[in-house]
């Protein structure tokens, strides 16, 4: 947030700078406050498990070590940490960030608090997408393509048909993507009735709760490059976001190219989506929630709530995980978790009204 | 600056709304356009923007056809306040006001130091400077109206087109509106409105065009065009317009409806 100090000094010379840069200060409070917890959060998910560890055994392992030769680290401690839970709390970390961005910036461009990418239905295209390729026995490449494919494919028609009904066009575009999700349901369940009950089924069927577990450190260096791009690219369109989300129109007047801009947009949003549900599988209500309760903690401007967004989205998925590891004695997906957490603030959204 | 519309019928695909109008607009210049609801007032003004395009004629300024023209481009020589507008989430006033910079930043960078200090003047212009961080969605119709003329005048365009500011205001926030404009047009803005108010062309505008009819009934100065007869055709009802005795406005006028 290098622009935020700039600002701050440079507002100081006008005669009302004390307003703006409180606002400004108040703001980098949150977000350092943000990223504590989200650090806090990371590190005590090395903890949580069914193999617990130590906060010694965790500093002996990454720092200790390092200027102690001597210092002894058991094997299985090694391989707890290194192949079990770093890379599922690297996928967490990637996973959460990106299904919150995505989540956000459909928010922004479709004009509408109540998009995400599992009610657009890119989350069940993407779905789709990556079962038929499993079907196939296709490569990781092949998977994520398909799974892009189908993802994008699932948004542009949900978004299309909402565009033709003559209704509220918030709610249209809830009821088309609820229609699109459905659609690509069924043909999951085609694909599911069809496949090899000894291989193929269960492989679609765990995969699809969503899932961390037995998550590879080869999983998350495939992910994390598309991740880290379409994050990045979403990041710099950020003002363009805000400007789109006051309307076509609107954004025109403002000297935005509205097609260009929001067909990237799209693009970055839906390789965010496509790219987690082929690691974790579904995970649901993240893109919901975590950027609508950023809006309430930093407001709406997507200079903020972007970054905001990706760190809640983050540290959300993490505590979900931790939860799903520790609390119950056999894991249990954590789609089905974070559908008990989403459902209810999707009522409490729709009962606010929230455009008021 | 200097806008011209020659010739220029405007419609939706391809069926024309209203056909052949033409007039120039110079800096400092008012343009008030007067027209029953459905009149294509606003069609004309989406297509001066571009939003749609011509059926046929040519708009021009400073002599150069626009057609070819990006939205980034117009949108650094014309702003534009639609009518009844409300965005979905709830934006301060100030950074409303700062999607006007837009034009100005790349398609990659967000508003920088100076911007929001353009921002913040243009709000103490107006003496909105106090809403700054108030939601957007939860102040007065008169106050957003205010928020949309700060964000024109961060815009930094040299002509200004408002498709009815005053409507649904109250009396005082109308004047205060219609003030304001005034003001920016002294300072050198050309600004096109479209009204229902016979008066407010009366104390503001430099020029009047009347449409009705899917077509001009009449353009010009001020002084020419707000006659009995032509308000009287336009709005299809009798009407009279009273002289006012005013030191600062000679020749202004009242209308008063369903008076022969």
């Amino acid at each position: 947030m290098e622009g935020n100090i700039s600002m701050d000094i440079k507002v100081n010379e006008l005669n009302d700078k004390n307003l703006m840069s409180i606002r400004h200060t108040h703001i980098k409070k949150k977000f350092t406050f943000l990223i504590i917890i989200l650090a806090i959060v990371f590190i005590t998910s090395f903890i949580v498990g069914r193999y617990p560890l130590t906060i010694e055994q965790l500093l002996d392992f990454f720092i200790i070590r390092h200027f102690d030769v001597s210092k002894e680290i058991p094997d299985v401690v090694e391989t707890v940490i290194m192949n079990l839970r770093l890379p599922r709390i690297l996928a967490a970390v990637l996973v959460g960030s990106s299904l919150a961005a995505s989540g956000a910036a459909y928010q922004g461009i479709f004009k509408n608090p109540l998009a995400s990418p599992d009610i657009l239905g890119a989350s069940a295209g993407a779905a789709f997408g990556a079962s038929l390729a499993i079907y196939f026995s296709f490569s990781h490449y092949g998977i994520q393509l398909s799974a892009f494919i189908f993802g994008i494919i699932s948004v542009l028609l949900a978004f299309i048909i909402s565009q033709r009904i003559r209704t509220d066009s918030a709610v249209a575009l809830v009821l088309t993507g609820m229609l699109v999700s459905t659609l690509f349901s069924s043909a999951i369940s085609l694909i599911k009735y069809v496949a090899d009950p000894f291989d193929k089924l269960p492989a679609i069927t765990f995969w699809l709760m969503g899932s961390l577990s037995g998550m590879g450190i080869r999983s998350v260096k495939f992910a994390c490059i598309p991740i880290f791009i379409s994050l990045t690219v979403l990041y710099f369109m950020r003002w363009q976001i805000n400007v789109l989300s006051l309307g076509d129109e609107e954004a025109k007047t403002l000297g935005v190219n509205t097609e260009g801009s929001r067909l990237i947009i799209i693009i970055c949003s839906t390789i965010l989506t496509a790219t987690s549900v082929c690691i974790s599988g579904v995970i649901g209500w993240i893109g919901l929630v975590i950027p609508n309760l950023a809006r309430l903690l930093v407001g709406s401007n997507y200079v903020y709530l972007l970054p905001a967004t990706m760190v809640m989205g983050g540290t959300f998925l993490l505590v979900v995980d931790c939860v799903s590891r520790g609390l119950f004695p056999v894991e249990v997906p954590l789609g089905i978790l974070t559908s008990f957490i989403g459902a209810p603030f999707f009522i409490i959204l729709l009962y606010k009204g929230w455009r008021e | 600056m200097k806008l011209d519309l020659d010739e220029v019928t405007v419609g939706y695909k391809g069926v024309p709304v209203l056909n052949d109008v033409s007039f120039s607009l110079n800096a400092g210049e008012v343009l008030c356009i007067l027209g029953p609801n459905g009149s294509g007032k606003t069609t004309l003004f989406k297509t001066i923007m571009k939003l749609k395009q011509p059926i046929t004629g040519m708009i021009s300024i400073d002599g150069r056809d626009i057609s070819s023209w990006s939205f980034d481009k117009i949108a650094g020589y014309i702003g534009y306040i639609p009518q009844n507008y409300s965005p979905v989430f709830p934006y301060t006033a100030l950074e409303m006001v700062l999607m006007g910079r837009t034009p100005r930043l790349g398609m990659c960078s967000i508003p920088k130091a100076k911007d929001i200090e353009i921002a913040m003047e243009s709000m103490k212009t107006l003496d909105i400077l106090s809403l700054k961080d108030k939601a957007f969605t939860k102040i007065s119709g008169g106050e957003r109206q205010l928020v949309l003329i700060a964000r024109a005048i961060a815009q930094q365009t040299k002509l200004l087109i408002m498709d009815e500011p005053t409507n649904n205001l109250d009396f005082g926030n109308q004047a205060l509106i219609l003030n304001q404009i005034k003001k920016l047009s002294q300072k050198g803005m050309a600004v096109i409105m479209a009204t229902h108010v016979p008066e407010h062309a009366f104390l503001y505008a430099d020029k009047v065009l009347m449409v009705k009819d899917r077509g001009v009934l009449a353009f010009g100065k001020r002084k020419e065009v707000l006659s009995e007869e032509n308000l009287r055709k336009l709005y299809g009802v009798n009407l009279k317009l009273m002289p006012v005795v005013s030191e600062s406005y000679p020749s202004l006028k009242v209308c008063i409806p369903g008076v022969l």
